[in-house]
């Protein structure tokens, strides 16, 4: 248990000191507090710096990971109470938080990369906590494969703007490219080998693979870094960087456009998962898609000349990075009180499970007050920053706006759908675990979940928009009532409707069983096949990539490389060597014949020498 | 052709090459003392064809004591060999290679 | 002329012989050949006009060391009879004959310094005068005594059998 206090008690600390930092930044005049870099190593003519800075942007996500870690490490003092590496999980996951925090905080990419890294690692570490089991581990393989090949692309892109720009500074880097020196291919490459990192740590398409069967973690891990912290990584860097991406439209474009299709394609595979946790994953890759939807339509906005740069920068990190922190919230809260309930019931899978309500009334109201502000049903956290990101895809890119209206419909839908499979209708997991078992959770696992669910309806009443640089005019009240109310918009209205209706038909097929699932899953028969396979991916991504391309191809030659010529190359040192020895050998055999005769080969040696030097 | 003194010089050579042929190539130790002697005979002839053409004595005294030498060589040579071949029982020149270290 | 005819004559036995030597597997045989050679040789020195050299060929060699190796063969038999060659063949033969090839390539290449006139008085006593003479080869022929002593003692003591 000692681990867990001083977990609990580091990160209480750590919280403390962003909540000061927050106030700290909003009393500053440009929301700065400090920019500084010390020198740590020195290569030649290359100085290597660690910097610290402390703005809006880092300040808001260090008191967003510091809060949902320490609801999470709290949570963990019940859920994985007994587990036999108790220590180990509490040390993963301060390594996890110091490395997030890190991250956050890092003023320039190579010293962000060290922490990128860091949390990379934290990830495979608690995907595979229980390795014993072979899916975990080879889930955790598979996360850290996947992310590595968006990692790749990252440090080449930060490589190509060292050689470019002279430096990893990203202040420095931003001014170089709003000034336009850093513009044409480079910055757009560079840009879109940044995106392939946030990609792969957010989860996007096409290196979504690996979240859903990052699932086999303990919950509590998927709630801290595969629903608030670490995948949200990805929409940091893309804020941070938000300036250098806006310079580049093609690279802004890029970002909008995946953003945007991995939002609705995750949820179509969403819709049909029949493990709670799975259906978060999805959920979660889908939401990041939004996030990523919003900063690149503002983007896109400042790249075709719509809006001028004091406006755009923060707007469009305002808008990507507000629905960044209400998500950590209530997907934290979803993903906390799906391990409330395997908690009694001893599963993840959905099919099992109904009835939950009257025996967790607690982890149910929690639950639906998540799902709610996910589906964006006004006046919870999840309508207003959802409803920023769709109004600015609406103005900068419609077609991809039309995607993200038809997800909220999906939200809405698979969210409740989960709902009502789990809590509501009669208890499907048979005998086993005997109803006995059916108990609402410690109050260790509560706790965090309510103060989750607070968060989840009030976080959304913050002015964190404008305290990102969004310039909207905010008063409490008239912030309440905006885009219903005051400024009313259409948009509004019909995102809260698709969301009713979304709970409406997910109420008519598994909670009252008007229609029936499996009807219409027989009907629409070849589509639900493709979504329950998940498009395929996986198999696409293991037979062919995988097994043809790279270890049949790629790797076939470089291993014959390696044994015949590098290995060759070395043995044939010793070979030689040892010819040579064997050869000299023949000198020292003690037979004075042998002594005679080179006597005398030496003999004909000389008399050759004279005659050809003399 | 009349024989001159490059005649003698030629089958000096000869016979010397021949000598050293087998003084490297046999293995019998007491063959390999022969074929010393053959050397030493190759030498012979050619300090004796250069007394006679060159009409200096000393290539005669030369011969004798190398001749000299020759036997005493011999007799030691031989004394070596038999004591040898009391101890290893064998003359086979490849075995006697205790020179190694 | 008839000197000529005697030359080639000892050449060919003695090059032959000495052949004979070198190539021949039974033992026996090859010390028989080798004293042939050794009279050849004697005979060379005949048409060199070394007579004294001659006889003391044909005593030293013929009949000491000749005798000597018969001996020494006689006395040590090995259970593989006969002389055979190593593993060194190959290479000796060819140093032995590029050895060869340079120095006939010497003689010939060589521009010797041919006396005129060859004498042809018995050569006993040049020999004489000239070791024992005013400024012979006295101290060389002392030191060759010495040695021949010291020869024949070490050649006892080493064959001798140790008694213990």
């Amino acid at each position: 248990m000692f681990a867990a206090y001083t977990t609990i008690g580091a990160i209480a600390g750590s919280l403390i000191l962003s909540i000061w930092a927050v106030i700290s930044v909003n009393g500053t005049a440009d929301h700065m507090l400090t920019n500084v870099s010390y020198q740590w190593l020195s290569i030649g003519d290359t100085t290597i710096y660690i910097g610290v800075m402390m703005d809006s942007l880092a300040s808001i996500m260090v008191v967003t990971v510091s809060t949902i870690s320490l609801l999470v490490q709290i949570y963990s003092i019940g859920y994985m109470k007994g587990d036999g590496g108790f220590i180990r999980y509490f040390a993963f996951m301060s390594l996890f938080t110091g490395s997030m925090l890190g991250l956050v905080m890092a003023n320039n990419l190579l010293f962000m990369f060290l922490f990128w890294e860091g949390v990379g690692l934290c990830s495979y570490l608690l995907i595979g906590f229980w390795f014993h089991k072979p899916s975990a581990a080879r889930a955790a393989m598979k996360a850290f494969m996947v992310t590595r090949l968006g990692d790749f692309g990252f440090l080449v892109a930060v490589i190509l703007l060292y050689v470019k720009t002279g430096t990893f500074n990203i202040s420095e880097l931003h001014q170089l490219a709003l000034a336009g020196v850093l513009s044409g291919s480079t910055l757009t490459w560079a840009a879109i080998g940044v995106f392939s990192g946030a990609i792969g740590k957010s989860g996007q398409f096409p290196l979504h693979t690996w979240l859903p069967d990052a699932m086999e973690g303990p919950t509590p891990v998927s709630a801290l870094i595969h629903a608030a912290t670490m995948v949200t990584a990805g929409v940091f860097l893309v804020a941070r960087m938000f300036p250098v991406f806006a310079s580049s439209e093609t690279a802004i474009t890029v970002v909008a456009a995946i953003g945007g299709f991995t939002a609705i394609f995750a949820a179509s595979m969403g819709l049909v998962a029949t493990d709670v946790k799975r259906v978060l994953a999805y959920s979660t890759i889908s939401q990041l898609g939004y996030m990523m939807l919003g900063l690149g339509a503002v983007g896109m906005g400042y790249a075709t000349g719509h809006l001028d740069e004091h406006h755009a920068l923060g707007l469009g990190v305002a808008v990507g990075v507000f629905h960044l922190f209400t998500h950590a919230f209530f997907k934290a809260l979803l993903f906390l009180g799906s391990g409330s309930a395997s908690h009694a019931t001893g599963t993840f899978d959905m099919r099992k499970m109904g009835g939950l309500r009257k025996v967790q009334p607690w982890t149910y109201a929690t639950f639906v007050i998540g799902s709610l502000s996910l589906a964006g049903i006004w006046p919870l956290a999840g309508f207003y920053s959802k409803e920023g990101i769709l109004h600015e895809a609406f103005e900068f890119a419609p077609v991809l706006f039309v995607l993200a209206m038809i997800t909220v419909f999906m939200t809405a839908f698979y969210m409740f759908r989960a709902v009502f499979m789990t809590f509501h209708g009669e208890y499907r997991g048979g005998d086993e675990s005997g109803h006995s078992h059916l108990h609402e959770s410690p109050k260790v696992m509560i706790i965090p979940l309510v103060v989750l669910a607070a968060f989840a309806v009030f976080a959304g009443w913050l002015p964190v928009g404008n305290f990102l640089g969004s310039h909207h005019d905010y008063s409490f009240f008239s912030h309440l009532f905006s885009g219903l109310f005051v400024d009313p918009s259409w948009m509004a209205w019909v995102s809260i409707m698709l969301g009713v209706s979304g709970i409406g038909l997910a109420y008519a097929i598994y909670g009252k069983k008007v229609l029936s699932a499996q009807a219409i899953g027989r009907k629409m028969g070849p589509l639900h096949k493709l979504l329950v396979r998940k498009y395929f991916f996986d198999e696409m991504y293991e037979k062919y990539f995988l097994m043809r391309f790279l270890i049949n191809g790629v790797f076939a030659v470089t291993q014959w490389v390696d044994t015949h010529i590098v290995d060759g190359a070395v043995n044939g040192v010793a070979t030689v060597s040892l010819a040579g020895g064997k050869i000299m050998r023949r000198l020292e055999t003690g037979q004075l014949q042998v002594y005679g005769l080179a006597i005398f080969i030496g003999v004909l040696v000389i008399i050759a020498c004279l005659f050809i030097f003399s | 052709m009349s024989v001159g003194l490059e005649h003698f010089l030629i089958l000096s050579a000869v016979l010397f090459a021949i000598g050293l042929y087998g003084a490297l190539a046999k293995k019998n130790a007491v063959v390999i003392l022969m074929c010393i002697e053959i050397m030493l005979n190759a030498v012979n002839i050619a300090m004796v064809a250069f007394a006679h053409y060159v009409d200096v004595i000393s290539g005669q005294v030369f011969t004798i004591f190398i001749m000299v030498v020759a036997a005493a060589e011999v007799a030691v040579g031989l004394a070596l060999i038999i004591s040898i071949f009391r101890r290893k029982k064998t003359l086979d020149a490849e075995k006697f290679d205790i020179l190694k270290w | 002329m008839g000197m000529d005819v005697a030359f080639w004559i000892l050449a060919v036995i003695c090059v032959g012989a000495a052949l004979a030597v070198v190539f021949l597997r039974d033992i026996f045989r090859v010390a028989l050949f080798m004293i042939l050679c050794f009279f050849a040789v004697a005979g060379i020195y005949i048409t060199l006009s070394a007579d004294f050299l001659a006889a003391a060929q044909v005593l030293i060699y013929v009949g000491a060391i000749g005798v000597l190796l018969m001996f020494a063969i006689m006395l040590t038999k090995e259970s593989k009879r006969g002389s055979l060659t190593g593993k060194l063949r190959p290479l000796s033969m060819l140093v032995a004959i590029l050895f060869m090839v340079t120095m006939i390539l010497v003689v010939i290449s060589t521009d010797w310094n041919v006396a005129a006139e060859v004498s042809k008085e018995p050569t006993t006593a040049r020999i004489a005068h000239s070791i024992f003479g005013r400024d012979g080869f006295v101290l060389a022929f002392e030191i060759a005594s010495a040695l021949l002593v010291a020869a024949a003692i070490g050649a006892i003591v080493l064959v001798r059998e140790r008694d213990k």
